[in-house]
């Protein structure tokens, strides 16, 4: 068995995703997500990989693009600011269909914000930052040994979906440092391969069973044309409104489709409960804190972790909501997923929010507070 | 058993390099710990604050509540963080740099700095001292641990600071 070490969230993303392959990195350091970049310097040349530090956010996303459409399974991390400036990139990677993994380690904004302090207040720009009609793959990792294999599952997807995937992680993971034993084997998804040659007709676009196009990397003797326009399975631009409506149904259709296998969730405590917490990221270690606590003092009270923030997970809080008297949504923002929650309870039962956007990480005592008032105005 | 701690200072006097050294040492020795930090924009200058928890079962919040043991290298420090101590915890000061021990039942002065610059030569190795005094204070983890644990993140010299040479 590996060695228990004590590593950091941040850098135990760097190593997950070298884990599972990831060769090219292109970054521009950002608080609180640098030493995602710093640790890819030091491991990815000695991995044969590449590290790019580039001349911005946009350049950096543009880079682990085209490195992705050359072979290289590629990543980038950033923060806030630097997720705004990468969104066009993003939705050219949905649109292209070209496989990446962005990290945003969130820290208060809007803008430069609080560099240095915690928050959860992207989950919605991580939806639907982008415009268009589009879909997205985000985790949010509550530990440092979540984080390295959470990690590994997004570049996994990203090269299974040929998507981007957004690993979603907040400042209190990324850079806390913990004790952890990381697995000597991890499963890796292949770079997707052409399944038939140019003269038996091959074109890049075209979906296989799985409603995943094979496009084939430059360089492998194959005629690629990738563009963000609404293209055909040439890959060339097309007007037609049949295209264009298959089109985005499929993008839609590949992920949603999975849905079940590739949302994750988490319960604690949950099995005789009448309240429940929602919590994701760092904000879930003290949640369950204050559910541990709430529970000594004799409230059936649990709590519901979402480590697959997209695509939604609907369906375990649509069955959640008709089993309890009442959610609290504790989160680091001013109420973000907490609209996402009470969609998907549809009514069910009362769905309340424990917010906060001071700077500071929650304290137990905050939510087993509010999971007090939740009790007591829903009994 | 949980135990908590925090190293408190400017930035630069390395008091987030301790606390990682101190959280490494007790995973080398089988414990469970947690460590982090919180500070300002600036480089060097601002305030700066390391936790570490040391439990035998798994941590999930993983910020310091009620610290058991406070080390300040700065008054600032000093004056900020000994409120909320465990009544029964211990302030550790560095006895030149805070001048004015706040009112606390419990507080052991050690001349960090001053040993770092007479005994080790430079300021620059305060840290090390400090990780020295606290490890003989808590008793948490051995001193060979953590003379093993600064040998994997800092120079000879560094190593020597611990030893007190």
């Amino acid at each position: 068995m590996a060695k228990a070490r004590l590593m950091q969230g941040n850098e135990a993303c760097a190593e997950g995703a070298i884990a599972a392959g990831v060769n090219f990195f292109a970054g521009y350091p950002i608080t609180p997500s640098t030493e995602i970049a710093e640790t890819m310097a030091k491991l990815l040349p000695k991995h044969g990989g590449k590290f790019v530090q580039m001349e911005d956010e946009i350049g950096s996303m543009g880079a682990i693009l085209g490195a992705a459409l050359a072979g290289a399974k590629s990543m980038d991390a950033t923060s806030g600011p630097g997720f705004s400036l990468k969104q066009e990139l993003i939705g050219y990677a949905a649109c292209a269909e070209i496989p990446c993994v962005l990290v945003n380690v969130q820290r208060v904004g809007p803008s430069t914000g609080q560099p240095t302090a915690p928050s959860q207040a992207d989950v919605m720009q991580a939806r639907w930052g982008t415009h268009g009609d589009h879909p997205i793959i985000a985790l949010a990792p509550w530990s440092v040994r979540e984080t390295y294999d959470v990690t590994v599952m997004a570049v996994n997807y990203a090269e299974r979906f040929r998507t981007p995937v957004i690993l979603l992680m907040d400042e209190v993971v990324g850079h806390l440092r913990e004790k952890v034993v990381l697995p000597e084997h991890v499963d890796v998804y292949p770079r997707r391969k052409p399944k038939k040659t140019r003269a038996e007709g091959y074109q890049p676009y075209t979906p296989d069973d799985d409603l995943v196009p094979n496009v084939a990397d430059f360089g492998q003797g194959y005629h690629i044309h990738v563009t963000g326009l609404i293209h055909d399975e040439t890959g060339f631009p097309v007007g037609s409104p049949k295209i264009t409506e298959d089109s985005i149904a499929r993008l839609h259709e590949k992920i949603a489709r999975a849905g079940d296998e590739i949302i994750h969730t988490e319960s604690s405590f949950m099995d005789d409960a009448e309240y429940a917490v929602l919590a994701y990221g760092g904000t879930a270690r003290t949640a369950y804190e204050a559910v541990r606590a709430a529970r000594a003092k004799g409230i059936k009270v649990g709590l519901v972790r979402l480590i697959t923030i997209w695509p939604f997970a609907d369906k375990v809080v649509a069955a959640l909501a008709k089993k309890m008297k009442g959610i609290l949504v504790a989160e680091m923002n001013y109420g973000q997923l907490v609209g996402e929650v009470r969609r998907a309870a549809a009514g069910a039962c009362p769905v309340e929010l424990c917010g906060k956007y001071n700077m500071q990480a929650f304290v137990p005592a905050e939510i087993e507070s509010a999971i007090d008032a939740l009790v007591a105005a829903h009994q | 058993m949980r135990k908590e701690l925090r190293f408190s200072g400017s930035g630069g006097q390395g008091v987030i390099t301790a606390a990682i050294i101190f959280a490494e040492a007790a995973v080398a020795e089988g414990k469970e710990a947690v460590q982090s930090q919180s500070y300002g924009p600036e480089a060097r200058g601002g305030a700066s604050k390391a936790e570490v928890i040391i439990d035998d079962k798994t941590i999930y919040h993983p910020h310091v509540e009620t610290p058991d043991l406070v080390l300040a290298m700065t008054q600032k420090a000093a004056d900020k963080y000994y409120k909320d101590l465990n009544p029964d915890g211990l302030l550790v000061l560095d006895e030149e740099l805070v001048p004015n021990p706040p009112d606390f039942p419990h507080i052991v002065r050690v001349p960090i700095t001053k040993l770092a610059i007479e005994e080790v030569g430079k300021p620059l190795f305060a840290n090390i001292v400090a990780l020295g005094a606290l490890t003989h204070l808590t008793g948490l983890v051995s001193f060979d641990q953590v003379k093993d644990s600064v040998s994997h993140r800092v120079p000879q010299v560094g190593w020597d600071a611990v030893e007190g040479k």
